[in-house]
């Protein structure tokens, strides 16, 4: 076994990354990722700059939505309406699990 | 090599037409794609329907595969003789997996061509879950992470060679939090940069805290008269046990905050811990203290449902 430790890194609002790397660590094309911001799927951290930045957040998104172009032949339009879907999707799942937390469970 | 049914993974005859064979795959991709599947076992399911499906919607691979002839779903096999002077090398075949057989097939595929052309093609990424304790994600942790990842071996096939290693899951983790280990996917082949492996954090849930982001839920069960006269209580936190407050005329359900006593966040701060107050009453009362009860039942000037008396008389009203 390699005894060496493996460094991680966060991918979370912390950790920003250009479009080339967004396009490069989730395997779509930068076009196709314009295209998905256009169509209002996932946002840059600042739309007007010149060279557009994404929060860490972004690259698991990406992923899944090229998982999904792939598995799914969706196109541009398709893929955005799918991956805006699964984004409510994981925001109410968050919800519901912190609304799960608070919930006190039943004493003994 | 263990054969694998593609048709029957995929539910179709083996006369099936491209058009049955694609739409079988989406209806199984509908129902076990882990990006939209509920199924636990989605992934590992789908992973079998998008291998038969890559090798079933190509005319070449297909025709490859149904010269294989038909076997015994994980019955031991080789390729007839005549397999591997058409599509390969036949004496290649030996422990490798039959999806990694037709990834390189004959040089048909993208990969293998690209791989004679010697293109930088990067190593796969992959995806996995560190399952951790609580405590882990507030001290920070090592796990042992196991992997099976595509190689090129000595003779430039792609096998499945396990891999293990130690990561380190920082302190800060929560669950969904995801963390990236660059180069601990596939090996990339001809220079090209090897894989990344992706990790899911999942909390393992915890007897006592419930986490919710980086903040901490704890029930506090008090005494009826801790709740109303106040009082001083030990709670346990991550980093040990410490002195709370609990101050009187507490109601059941109320949060009493401590702050930072959550997860600690990876960049700077920490969640807060909330004790839930519970007023619990003794499941036996001596008669001493049925006796003491009694007695404050009849001092008591209190009605927990006066509310309702109050919404009886609107009732009235507007009726």
């Amino acid at each position: 076994m390699n005894a060496k430790l493996t460094e991680t890194s966060w991918l979370d609002a912390h950790c920003e990354v250009s479009l080339a790397e967004l396009a490069s660590l989730s395997g779509l094309a930068e076009a196709e990722l314009r295209e998905l911001v256009e169509y209002g799927a996932f946002a840059p951290n600042d739309p007007r700059a010149t060279q557009w930045t994404f929060s860490g957040e972004c690259v698991v998104t990406a992923r899944a939505a090229q998982r999904l172009r792939e598995d799914f032949d969706l196109d541009p339009n398709a893929l955005s309406v799918a991956v805006g879907l699964l984004e409510r999707i994981h925001a109410l799942e968050a919800e519901v699990r912190a609304l799960r937390a608070q919930l006190p469970r039943r004493v003994r | 090599m263990k054969y694998k049914d593609y048709y029957a993974i995929l539910g179709v005859e083996r006369s099936a037409d491209a058009d049955a064979i694609k739409k079988a795959y989406r209806k199984l991709a509908h129902k076990y794609h882990p990006d939209v599947s509920k199924d636990p076992q989605g992934e590992a399911k789908f992973k079998d329907v998008a291998e038969a499906y890559a090798t079933l919607k190509d005319a070449e691979k297909r025709a490859a595969y149904n010269q294989l002839g038909r076997h015994a779903p994980g019955e031991d096999f080789r390729p007839p003789p005549d397999w591997g002077r058409q599509f390969g090398d036949s004496h290649a075949f030996e422990g490798i997996d039959l999806s990694d057989l037709f990834e390189h097939f004959a040089g048909h595929g993208r990969g293998a061509g690209a791989r004679r052309a010697h293109i930088p093609i990067p190593g796969q990424d992959y995806e996995g879950a560190a399952h951790i304790s609580l405590e882990d994600a507030y001290r920070g942790a090592t796990v042992d992470l196991e992997l099976n990842v595509s190689e090129l071996d000595e003779r430039g096939l792609m096998r499945r060679v396990p891999r293990s290693f130690k990561a380190r899951i920082p302190k800060g983790a929560t669950d969904g939090q995801r963390l990236r280990l660059k180069g601990k996917g596939g090996k990339g082949i001809n220079g090209g940069p090897d894989g990344d492996l992706y990790l899911n954090v999942a909390l393992h849930p915890h007897p006592l805290f419930r986490a919710s982001g980086h903040d901490l839920y704890l029930d506090l069960p008090l005494a009826p008269w801790e709740s109303v006269l106040g009082a001083t209580v030990k709670v346990p936190t991550l980093g040990g046990a410490v002195e709370l407050k609990v101050p009187p005329g507490t109601q059941a359900g109320q949060k009493l905050r401590l702050a930072n006593r959550g997860l600690p966040k990876p960049h700077d701060g920490a969640g807060d811990l909330y004790a839930i107050a519970q007023i619990v009453v003794p499941g036996h009362a001596s008669d001493k203290e049925r006796a003491l009860y009694q007695q404050l039942a009849e001092g008591a000037s209190f009605n927990p449902r006066g509310h309702f008396e109050e919404e009886g008389k609107h009732e009235r009203q507007t009726h």
